[in-house]
């Protein structure tokens, strides 16, 4: 299941307005996120579970040696059906000098697009804050939102991060 | 050529810094009333090696600095100069700018130049001072004399030496020589001086030189130093700690793979399976050296940071009037690299603590019928798998009434009848300080609290003990090493968690009787003795097989402070647990020290038993009283 990812990101730099995305569902909506915090993408495996953790946080995997939080997005975000099979996808992000991952329903594609194509986003109607919204585009007659995952993985709300290990660490 | 000059520059820090700290060592060691010559080479040798880096680099405020001091301990290597008190604390005070001045070049910071050119007139005027008493000395010798005599041992010595390079007169290759070379540098600029204290005062040059005793002895005697230094040297390499650090993590992987591989082997059947498990029979055995090999690399003697001490010690007593005997004990003992870093701090702190706060004024002691100059021990031994380093002074003790005085005055929140150790650890809370001034030594009030943060934070633990009038004692409790530890793996419904090897007392399989409630908790009697019960599926949030502890397995644990039963479905064995982090990608999680991967490459926890006896001494030790 690791699709590599570095196939289709090359070309990046052929035009230095053009971001690259992918693009994936949850329940009935399309998001996307940027290609370049995209560690890997893997099948849903059986994790540990951590005492005292909210139901989205799934608990921590072996990745490679590392001990990774699995986050299932659709159970935070009230999303779609959160069932667990062979089809369930996990999003491997590196993103704040983390790794984690991001229980998702499907990957669709990698999705470039222009600055001029990405317009602000909704303050309303969609699942997540609009905090953690970078905008929206329209690919072939399809929304796409695309998520700020930066903001969305380090938010307090998701509680991802511990905000005294930044602290405490001087 | 400052571009290419500059990749050496870190080296040369890191050199500079070991030898700034050999040569303070050093100076704290040296008995002013019998100067061991060897001591005073070694520090001029530091002195010089710095000198000559700096130098190379264009580091001008260190050169300056050293050269002047160089100088100084050159004529005192040579005689011409007595050591006394006065002088030992100026070459510590100097290595101290010489320190400042480093890490100002290491950062980039600007130099403190009014320091710097006051050290220097210091030195100099204490160099002019000598100069001139030695040019005295050299007017009284005569000069006839002084040069044929002078000619006569050059010429000598070229053929005792065979190792001296071609020109002993430069100052520049001299210092590795020791004594040796020392007579023929006539020819520099100070030299005239020489010749009096050499023929007469110095016992290894002259012996070396008497053209009586032509025999092999005496290069013998030179040499061993020399080639022993070297060997020294040539025996060690610097590694970046980073390389280090990658190391011991593939070598966790490594042993990881290994365990994994030994289950797959385990259930093979066949011919083959049997040649199969004793190769990784074999497979094992080695990559446990290869792991402690490994591990042994990040282990150095707890020395590193005891030898900061003397220096500490000898300074604080003279600001504070108190005199103090530092008795270090167990300095080979070693641990791990990074804790020794992450222990200077703490350390310092309550060294300070105890001469300051514990360690009486000497007319105070002597009234207490105590000999007048106090005593503060500092130890380091293995017991069982942790490291105790102990502080241990013979001064007042800590002082109950005052404690609890400056607890209430603070609004420290303080525990019903406290005992003596409850009294001891209020020490420890937030904005605590019993000083009666506050001084620029300790008292501001900021400091137990951070120690103990520090301590709990590289998982150990600090206890003390005090006696009224006789004095105080901290022990810190750390473990050998953060990265792989000893531990029983035990299920709890499908889960696996790992108990620590050091907190397991025994394991028990209760008959119900044994079980008693009392208040609603139980409670399980082994041998006379209750001990509370922490039902492990309740605390983990996890679907037990048993919720009755007869039907399960009791694992008797022990925190510093207290025992407990923890209730768990089974035993799984014991097995090494590489120590993941759970902060790195998540966040800490309270009873947990962090995860582990198992041999099928599944996670599975760490329990931290001492935040567990927390939860337990909530609901049911109050009971055990």
């Amino acid at each position: 299941m690791n699709h590599a990812t570095k196939d289709n990101a090359k070309g990046v730099n052929s035009d230095s307005e053009m971001f690259e995305f992918l693009s994936f569902v949850l329940g009935n909506e399309h998001y996307a996120l940027d290609i370049m915090k995209v560690k890997e993408i893997r099948g849903y495996e059986a994790v540990t579970k951590i005492a005292n953790a909210p139901p989205y946080i799934k608990g921590v995997l072996n990745l490679r040696g590392d001990v990774v939080p699995i986050v299932d997005l659709r159970i935070k975000f009230a999303i779609g059906e959160a069932k667990y099979n062979e089809f369930t996808i996990v999003i491997m992000l590196n993103v704040l000098g983390r790794i984690v991952g991001i229980v998702v329903d499907a990957v669709s594609d990698v999705v470039r697009l222009a600055a001029t194509e990405i317009m602000p986003p909704p303050e309303f109607g969609v699942a997540f804050d609009s905090k953690y919204l970078q905008g929206l585009a329209t690919v072939e007659e399809r929304m796409l939102i695309l998520v700020n995952i930066e903001a969305l993985i380090g938010s307090d709300e998701l509680g991802l991060v511990d905000a005294n290990t930044t602290t405490s660490q001087g | 050529m400052s571009v290419d000059m500059s990749q050496f520059h870190q080296v040369f820090f890191d050199e500079s810094q070991e030898h700034l700290d050999e040569m303070e060592q050093l100076l704290m060691a040296i008995d002013i009333t019998a100067v061991d010559d060897e001591q005073l080479n070694s520090i001029f040798r530091a002195a010089h090696s710095i000198k000559g880096g700096s130098g190379i680099f264009g580091f001008d405020h260190l050169a300056q600095v050293t050269h002047i001091m160089e100088s100084l301990l050159d004529l005192a290597r040579k005689h011409l100069l007595q050591l006394d008190r006065e002088l030992v604390d100026e070459f510590l005070i100097t290595s101290d700018v010489l320190k400042a001045i480093l890490a100002a070049y290491r950062s980039d910071a600007p130099q403190d130049t009014a320091l710097i050119s006051q050290t220097k007139l210091k030195l100099q005027s204490l160099l002019d001072k000598h100069d001139s008493v030695i040019a005295k000395q050299e007017a009284e010798q005569g000069f006839g004399l002084f040069e044929q005599a002078a000619n006569n041992k050059a010429d000598e010595d070229f053929g005792f030496f065979t190792d001296v390079p071609s020109k002993p007169a430069d100052e520049e290759d001299s210092f590795g020589f020791f004594d040796s070379p020392a007579p023929l540098k006539v020819s520099q600029d100070d030299g005239f001086g020489l010749f009096e204290p050499v023929t007469d005062n110095s016992p290894v040059p002259t012996t070396d030189v008497n053209p009586k005793t032509p025999d092999i002895e005496p290069m013998n005697k030179a040499r061993p130093p020399t080639a022993a230094a070297k060997s020294v040297e040539s025996a060690t390499i610097r590694v970046d700690t980073g390389k280090v650090d990658n190391l011991v993590n593939m070598v966790g992987e490594l042993v990881i793979t290994q365990s994994m591989l030994s289950l797959v082997g385990a259930q093979l059947e066949g011919p083959l399976a049997e040649k199969l498990q004793s190769a990784l029979l074999e497979l094992d055995r080695n990559t446990r050296e290869i792991q402690d090999a490994v591990m042994s690399i990040r282990m150095l003697p707890i020395s590193f940071v005891f030898n900061r001490f003397p220096r500490l010690v000898r300074d604080l007593s003279t600001k504070l009037g108190k005199e103090i005997d530092l008795l270090i004990e167990g300095g080979n003992t070693e641990i791990d690299k990074s804790l020794i870093e992450k222990l200077a701090d703490p350390l310092t702190h309550l060294v300070r603590n105890s001469i300051d706060h514990g360690v009486e004024l000497p007319a105070k002691r002597l009234a207490a019928g105590k000999n007048p100059s106090g005593r503060v021990i500092l130890k380091a031994q293995h017991r069982g798998g942790n490291i105790q380093i102990s502080i241990i002074d013979d001064g007042a003790g800590l002082n109950r009434e005052r404690i609890l005085q400056k607890a209430a005055d603070n609004h420290i929140e303080i525990p019903a009848n406290p005992t003596d150790q409850d009294i001891w650890q209020l020490v420890f809370a937030p904005g605590f300080s019993t000083a009666e001034a506050v001084t620029d030594v300790s008292g501001r009030g900021v400091g137990m609290d951070v120690v103990k943060r520090n301590i709990t934070d590289l998982g150990g633990s600090v206890e003390i003990d005090s006696r009224d009038g006789l004095g105080a004692s901290f022990h810190i409790y750390l473990p050998l090493t953060l990265a792989i530890l000893d531990g029983m793996g035990v299920s709890v419904g499908g889960s696996v968690f790992i108990i620590p090897l050091v907190n397991i007392i025994e394991s028990i399989q209760p008959k119900p009787e044994q079980i008693k409630t009392v208040q609603g908790s139980a409670l399980l009697k082994v041998r006379g003795e209750y001990w509370p019960l922490l039902n492990l599926y309740e605390v983990m949030g996890v679907q037990p097989h048993f919720t009755t502890p007869a039907e399960g397995i009791i694992v008797l644990v022990e925190s510093n402070q207290h025992r407990f039963g923890l209730f768990v479905d089974a035993l799984e064995g014991q097995q090494q647990a590489v120590i993941k982090s759970l902060e790195k990608h998540y966040k800490k999680v309270n009873g947990l020290a962090g995860a582990t991967i198992m041999g099928d490459g599944s996670v599975a926890l760490i329990l931290d038993i001492e935040s567990l006896a927390r939860l337990v001494s909530h609901t049911s030790a109050k009971e055990m009283v």
